[in-house]
């Protein structure tokens, strides 16, 4: 078949459509995966933990991000919309009062960034933020 | 004829209300207790706008909190590497910058005013940094965009970070200005958009999801997140038309300096903000 | 050695006993993140910092794991309580071995 720039147009959005559908419910249980063997399928509720993340980040390669976790021992950092979720773990030492944490991290596309807080007790929490990550114009 | 009215019609209608929109923040830029001038008058020489703003006032507010705090600027790590290779030894004449020059402090003012000519050329800090390397210090030049070239440039404009940018329009610079200017106003590419199209008559408005500024280059080298680095002025416009799908002219040509001299002057009162960080 | 790798800890200088103080932390790295392809369409092999420790005088403050997700230059900001005076060292761990210290002293009256 020929293939005018028409055809290749259509062919390359319907990948693309495919690819969209396709892939984002299996990257999203990636992230469920990883958050399951941190948690070892405990269930992890709402609670003082907080992870604070910019509404749109101008750039997914540095979105800042910061994580609160009073009486935590030790939180993990998920991207559930990226090629691999995991994003950092942080262990408290006793001489950390506040349990808050603030780092810049990448993020491959809209998504939500999960915390997951393992408290002194041995419970978890579980917070996250939804970060919209645009393609720029001539910037992006 | 009628074409062309009805066009410009619909741009100008879609144009105003987006500006209203989505224009300029009102955030004041403080870094470490010195207040930059964002917002100015527009130099004489500059018909197409009556007030410049810096591009700090079009981020969003995470990227412009990164700019205000000396350790939050990831720029500076790399001013770090810089004050470092100030006194690092390099070159058949076995000196180092420190060698002749007590501190970085010594260039005030310079970044304010670069590019200009010198010598009957016109120089750009990379051009007068690598004259010297060579000349002077028997070393080899540095890559136009190389880390240590922008760590370098970025160490200097700092001491000049506060001053109001006065890039020289006449005499000696007038024909590189006039060329300069010329280029601003050509449209490149397929898409066939030149800098005006983009940054004088749309500034404040979203091309997709980028907020458009000014295209002001005072805060250069400049930290682009996207990059994770600093990215210098050519750097930027070989970007910029090459995102115009057009072949674009190489950093350090003849024709990026006299564009660099055009674009520098069209911020001419606004603060040197470099290392400044942006999108 | 991953090239040009350069720390940068902001510490204050004194504080009182058993007083909260914020730390910053920055270092130079191009946290490889294994994704990218070169101009010939092969994978840019991972290389990170992996892991980041931070000590008071030989007691734990922080201990972070980092994956590839984390920004080029990364960037910690943490708190810490002080109970006496010494000294806070900082080490970074890279995948190819190396590892890069800074230390920092602070005065506690």
């Amino acid at each position: 078949m020929e293939l005018t720039r028409r055809k290749a147009l259509a062919l390359g959005s319907g990948a693309l459509a495919a690819y969209g559908v396709g892939i984002l419910p299996a990257v999203a249980s990636l992230a469920d995966d990883e958050i399951a063997k941190v948690t070892g399928g405990a269930e992890a509720a709402a609670g003082e933990l907080t992870v604070t993340a910019p509404e749109i980040a101008e750039n997914g390669n540095t979105v800042p991000i910061e994580i609160s976790a009073p009486g935590a021992v030790m939180v993990a950092i998920f991207a559930d919309g990226n090629p691999t979720p995991n994003v950092a773990t942080f262990k408290f030492g006793p001489l950390n009062p506040t349990r808050m944490a603030a780092t810049r991290i990448r993020l491959a596309s809209t998504q939500n960034v999960i915390a997951i807080a393992q408290m002194e007790d041995g419970s978890f929490q579980r917070a996250q933020a939804e970060v919209k990550v645009t393609i720029g114009g001539c910037g992006g | 004829m009628k074409n062309k009215t009805a066009k410009g019609l619909a741009l100008v209608v879609a144009c105003a209300i987006p500006v209203l929109s989505y224009a300029q923040d009102d955030n004041v830029l403080n870094i470490e207790g010195e207040v930059m001038i964002t917002e100015t008058a527009a130099p004489a020489h500059l018909d197409g706008l009556r007030t410049i703003y810096s591009g700090w006032r079009f981020r969003t507010p995470e990227t412009q909190a990164l700019q205000m705090d000396d350790f939050e600027n990831p720029a500076m790590i790399f001013v770090d590497q810089a004050l470092d290779l100030f006194e690092a030894v390099d070159g058949t004449e076995g000196k180092s910058c420190a060698s002749c020059h007590a501190g970085p402090e010594e260039f005030a003012g310079l970044t304010a005013t670069m590019p200009k000519v010198i010598g009957g050329k016109l120089t750009t800090m990379e051009d007068l940094l690598n004259g010297h390397r060579v000349e002077v210090m028997g070393a080899e030049p540095w890559k136009w965009s190389s880390a240590d070239m922008q760590a370098m440039i970025a160490l200097i404009g700092l001491q000049s970070r506060g001053m109001p940018m006065n890039v020289a329009v006449d005499g000696a610079a007038e024909p590189f200005y006039e060329l300069g200017k010329e280029m601003y106003y050509t449209r490149y590419g397929q898409l066939e958009l030149s800098c005006a199209n983009c940054h004088e008559n749309s500034y404040g408005m979203m091309i997709r999801a980028d907020h458009l500024s000014q295209g002001q280059v005072n805060g250069f080298p400049t930290y682009r997140l996207k990059q994770a680095k600093l990215i210098s002025r050519h750097n930027r416009f070989r970007g910029c038309i090459r995102d115009t799908r057009a072949e674009t002219f190489a950093e350090g040509s003849d024709e990026f300096r006299a564009l660099e001299l055009y674009v520098a002057s069209r911020s001419n009162g606004l603060s040197v903000e470099t290392p400044a960080v942006r999108q | 050695m991953a090239d040009n790798v350069k720390p940068r800890v902001r510490v204050p200088k004194s504080a009182s006993a058993g007083e909260t103080i914020t730390i910053k932390t920055l270092i130079s790295h191009t946290m490889e993140s294994g994704q990218r392809k070169d101009k010939e369409g092969n994978l840019i092999p991972r290389s990170i910092i992996n892991r980041f420790v931070v000590d008071f005088n030989g007691e734990n403050v922080i201990d972070v794991t980092l994956e590839p997700a984390i920004s080029t230059n990364p960037y910690f900001q943490f708190d810490a309580t002080v109970p006496e005076t010494g000294e806070f060292t900082f080490t970074w761990y890279d995948d190819d071995g190396s590892v890069y210290t800074e230390s920092k002293s602070i005065d506690v009256a």
